[in-house]
């Protein structure tokens, strides 16, 4: 018990206060921050054993674009996060330590807060021939994600690699790339989809873990109800030109000029939940279909294996806007598994009559790419 | 009796790399560099629509996002014939800077600095002098002792917590590390200012491409349309964003980046006589003034210099069957003609061949196969790629305004140009090209606003958008300069889909294992001879390593020959 997490109050003893000084402290702290006597016992205890909760952050098959986009947090900034909310105590971007000083730190805090820790998985694990598509200090992804997760108090599944495989996981598959949720079992997971995760978002949930001291709500999917309840198509405030029917024919035409609606160039907002249309990226800057890019889906299972891109969706799932991901999510994974596309799934008859004229005009080329199917079998 | 060190995995880089090096008489004798993962990109982009491409290439890289996607754009337009209208060169010209600045300052703070800078040392610093004399060498108006004094107390804070985090454990105290405790506070607090720093000069990605990491790319031009009569397109608003971005951005390189870099490098000394490596360098060149088909007119200039011979510079071709040629001797793969062969990408062929240790294991059998990389050769020479190289070429080249930069910076330092072959030259050299890029966006900027103001609005040509205006069959190169050194992209096109596709990365090129004439790739060369103090912690291993700035997930892939899906062979 003795070398669990230290607390302001384990460093004052050390520095020769006594248990007297250290409750004055409080009493300050506590009339400082207009806190009334009565809340003194518990500003106390929080100081008393409120040490930054250690995170340990593994890389497997990814491309870093995770890390990356965590760096780029406002609110709060990274620093912020790094050195006073959490302990990072390993990860292969920023830590200073590497090779077996590395190890040692991360099997340290492995061994210390054992049930305690948060883990972070960025990448997917790779899973054909033992494993050895992917090894850190000589050992495979697969071997240290279990290791990892078993003494775990919960996992952050970072990005598409870790919540459904990602790229390298788009057919054939060619590693057995493998998501961290169909490896590990018995732990809490949150999911948090996206190639990359928009930056607030990530933060977003550290900070919800540690403000409120819970998980936070998660939909069928595991995804966290606050990001990933709304389609792109029903936060994009081009939505209104989708309404009104008008709609780019061509990159750089008059109505792209305009801003019109991105459907019709293989825009996959309607079938994608992301926060993309309302927290937007880097602090608010823009999104992709505000600078003119369609969506292309990237926190969506098997994204990479609807395309083409530009090919609009050959039927337009026109559920309404009160159908809620749970059921859609449902919906969607049924009809992979059947091996039909994700538009069949289509109850909205009001919107049906809307674009009709549009399904014609879709390009059905199926063999142009290879289908979802056989992706996550393997 | 020399002394086996293995550093795995290597932090504070992108990707998984594993080093191994044998220490005798305090000094490296040998060295083995081994990426230890691998995806599959290439098998997996066969049969897809080639203007999706740079979507799936792009995820190559997260750190140097944008690169893969740039490089792969132009293979499908280079194939398919197509010009891009100015203003999107401009626009992928202004992206291209911000990435770099942005790319650099993080790997020189983030992920460079601590090999260099001593946090804990930073806690002895007398405030008001780290604050004199970060006021002596720069004009950036953080540098007061209050904020020196407020950031010492952070570092204080998080030592008092006993979890040092990202800190912990690391080669603090080390012998090597030879900056006063001022100049390591001056570290800290840039290190802090950077991290800030960095999301914003990236904005410029988001307006143009939607987001970052990995902003939407588009073949035949650019997807953000041109209306300054429209709210939803580029318009003054986005572009004055655009404008005050660079100007920051070039604020923070000059004030803050230089002047740290030239600061620390005048500590180590020693550092630009350690690290060199190979003597031949090689780069594609980029960032064009009058369209892609014209380099003579890039500003990085495309060459290869030879032999450290700055008086000639030779001439690269990515179509040249001879030039450019791929070895797996060392690699996890092997070759239908013989491991002993060199293909070239077009020819490429891919077959994983696992021959190393079943893990977990303690070292890699480096007389055999040792890595997912291949190993890269121009002309069976073994070349360095990176900003060193580019700079090398460009002064090779004469290229007047590097000469210029480089000059000035040897002599604030001074040193002679040979210095720039070390270690701490490459790691100068990236500051240098960093200041280039961001004076380079600012131009870049100014001629996209001057052609709005004359009218010119196209940002995409789509007349071979449709496949049916396309040939049968079509086959492409894709070249420019990610941060970390050439990248080039291969592709051919039949029946309006990828038949084959290849990436040659810069980290490739640089990380590689050796050849099969046993010849060191510009790892393994640089680490040759390094002194090493204490095996155990092995900091000097860090700093040659870290100065190539090694990007490893991008390095690593495989081939997909002429269609075919050879089958993998099992282990054991």
């Amino acid at each position: 018990m003795e070398d669990r997490r230290r607390s302001l109050w384990d460093t004052m003893r050390e520095r020769g206060y006594s248990r007297r000084d250290f409750v004055r402290f409080c009493s300050y702290m506590a009339a400082a921050c207009g806190i009334h006597s009565s809340g003194l016992p518990s500003i106390v205890r929080a100081l008393e054993k409120k040490p930054r909760p250690p995170l340990v952050w593994f890389h497997f098959q990814e491309c870093t674009c995770c890390s990356e986009s965590f760096i780029r947090s406002s609110h709060p900034v990274v620093a912020d996060i790094v050195l006073d909310t959490i302990s990072l105590d390993y990860t292969q971007t920023l830590q200073a330590a590497a090779g077996f000083q590395a190890e040692e730190a991360l099997h340290k805090t492995m061994e210390q807060y054992r049930g305690e820790y948060l883990m972070a998985v960025e990448g997917s694990v790779p899973t054909a021939d033992g494993g050895i598509y992917c090894t850190v200090a000589g050992r495979t992804a697969l071997d240290i994600v279990k290791e990892a997760a078993s003494g775990a108090k919960a996992i952050v599944a970072w990005g598409s690699c870790a919540t459904t495989g990602c790229v390298q996981a788009a057919s054939p598959n060619p590693t057995g790339a493998t998501p961290v949720h169909k490896i590990v079992t018995g732990k809490p997971i949150i999911r948090v989809p996206g190639c990359p995760p928009i930056a607030e978002v990530m933060a977003g949930v550290v900070v919800h873990v540690l403000t409120f001291d819970r998980i936070p709500q998660l939909d069928g999917l595991g995804r966290p109800k606050a990001f990933y309840s709304k389609r792109v198509h029903d936060s994009c405030y081009r939505r209104p030109f989708y309404d009104a029917g008008l709609f780019v024919e061509s990159f750089d035409d008059e109505d792209a000029k305009k801003g019109h609606c991105l459907y019709k160039m293989g825009c996959r907002g309607p079938v994608t939940y992301n926060s993309c249309g309302i927290v937007r990226w880097n602090n608010g800057v823009s999104y992709p279909i505000q600078s003119g890019h369609p969506c292309i889906g990237c926190s969506e299972e098997g994204f990479w294996d609807k395309g083409p891109f530009y090919q609009h969706l050959a039927g337009f799932p026109g559920f309404g806007i009160e159908t809620n991901a749970d059921r859609i999510g449902l919906a969607a994974a049924a009809a992979t598994a059947a091996g039909i596309a994700v538009h069949a799934v289509s109850t909205n008859i009001r919107k049906r009559r809307l674009i009709s004229s549009e399904i014609e005009g879709a390009v059905r080329e199926q063999d142009v790419k290879p289908g979802s199917q056989g992706k996550e079998e393997r | 009796m020399a002394t086996r060190v293995v550093v795995d995995p290597v932090t504070r880089i992108e990707g998984h790399l594993r080093i191994e090096a044998e220490i005798s008489g305090g000094r490296i004798v040998d060295a083995w560099s081994s990426g230890t993962m691998v995806r599959g990109l290439e098998k997996i982009l066969h049969g897809r629509d080639p203007r999706d491409a740079w979507a799936f290439c792009e995820r190559a890289c997260g750190v140097c996002t944008t690169v893969h996607a740039l490089a792969s754009v132009r293979a499908v337009e280079n194939a398919l014939g197509i010009a891009v209208p100015p203003n999107a060169e401009m626009v992928r010209n202004i992206m291209f800077c911000a990435q770099y600045v942005q790319d650099h300052v993080i790997h020189f703070y983030h992920l460079h600095a601590l090999d260099w800078v001593d946090v804990v040392s930073a806690l002895r610093a007398d405030p008001r002098e780290a604050a004199r004399i970060a006021q002596s060498i720069s004009p950036w108006p953080k540098n007061s002792e209050s904020y020196m004094r407020t950031v010492q107390s952070r570092v204080q804070k998080l030592v008092d917590s006993g979890q040092l985090g990202i800190f912990a454990n690391a080669y603090w105290g080390h012998p090597a590390y030879k900056l006063p405790p001022e100049v390591n506070l001056i570290g800290v607090a840039h290190y802090l200012d950077a991290l800030e720093w960095q999301k914003e000069v990236i904005k410029i990605h988001t307006i143009f491409g939607g987001k970052n990491p990995h902003p939407n790319y588009l073949v035949g031009g650019a997807a953000c349309a041109v209306n300054t009569d429209e709210a939803n397109a580029l318009n003054a608003e986005r572009l004055a964003m655009v404008g005050t971005l660079i100007d920051r951005a070039q604020e923070f390189v000059e004030q803050v980046y230089l002047p740290d870099l030239l600061a620390v490098a005048s500590f180590y000394p020693e550092w630009f006589a350690i690290g060199g490596g190979l003597s031949n360098y090689l780069a594609y060149g980029d960032l064009p003034t009058n369209g892609y088909g014209d380099p003579p007119r890039f500003k990085f200039p495309r060459g290869i210099v030879l032999d450290r011979n700055l008086s000639e510079v030779h001439e690269v071709q990515g179509e040249d069957p001879e030039q450019i040629r791929e070895f797996v001797a060392h690699s996890w793969y092997k070759y239908g003609v013989g491991d002993q062969a060199g293909l070239h990408p077009w020819k490429g062929e891919t077959e994983f061949q696992y021959t190393g240790p079943r893990p977990p294991y303690e070292q890699l059998d480096v007389q055999g196969k040792y890595s997912w990389l291949k190993t890269p050769r121009w002309r069976d020479k073994a070349m360095e790629v990176g900003p060193l190289a580019r700079l090398l070429v460009g002064y090779a080249a004469g290229n007047e305004e590097i000469r210029e930069v480089v000059g000035e910076a040897l002599g604030r330092l001074k040193a002679p140009p040979t210095a720039l072959f070390s270690t701490l030259g490459r790691t100068a050299a990236r500051g240098l090209e960093t200041r280039l890029a961001a004076r380079w966006m600012k131009e870049f900027y100014g001629t996209l606003l001057a052609n709005i103001k004359n009218g010119d609005s196209r940002m995409a040509n789509t007349e071979r958008w449709q496949p049916a205006t396309w040939p049968n069959e079509a086959r492409g190169v894709g070249l420019t300069e990610a941060p970390r050194g050439a990248l080039a992209h291969w592709i051919v096109i039949r029946g309006g889909k990828i038949e084959n596709y290849q990436l040659v990365v810069p980290s490739t090129w640089n990380a590689s294992p050796r050849d099969p004439q046993g010849q060191r790739s510009a790892y393994e060369a640089s680490l040759v001879d390094t002194p090493v103090a204490d095996p155990k912690q092995p900091l000097e291993i860090l700093r040659t390593v870290h100065s190539f700035d090694p990007c490893i997930a991008c390095a690593v892939h495989l081939y997909d020959p002429e269609g075919q899906h050879l089958s993998r062979v099992q282990v054991l």
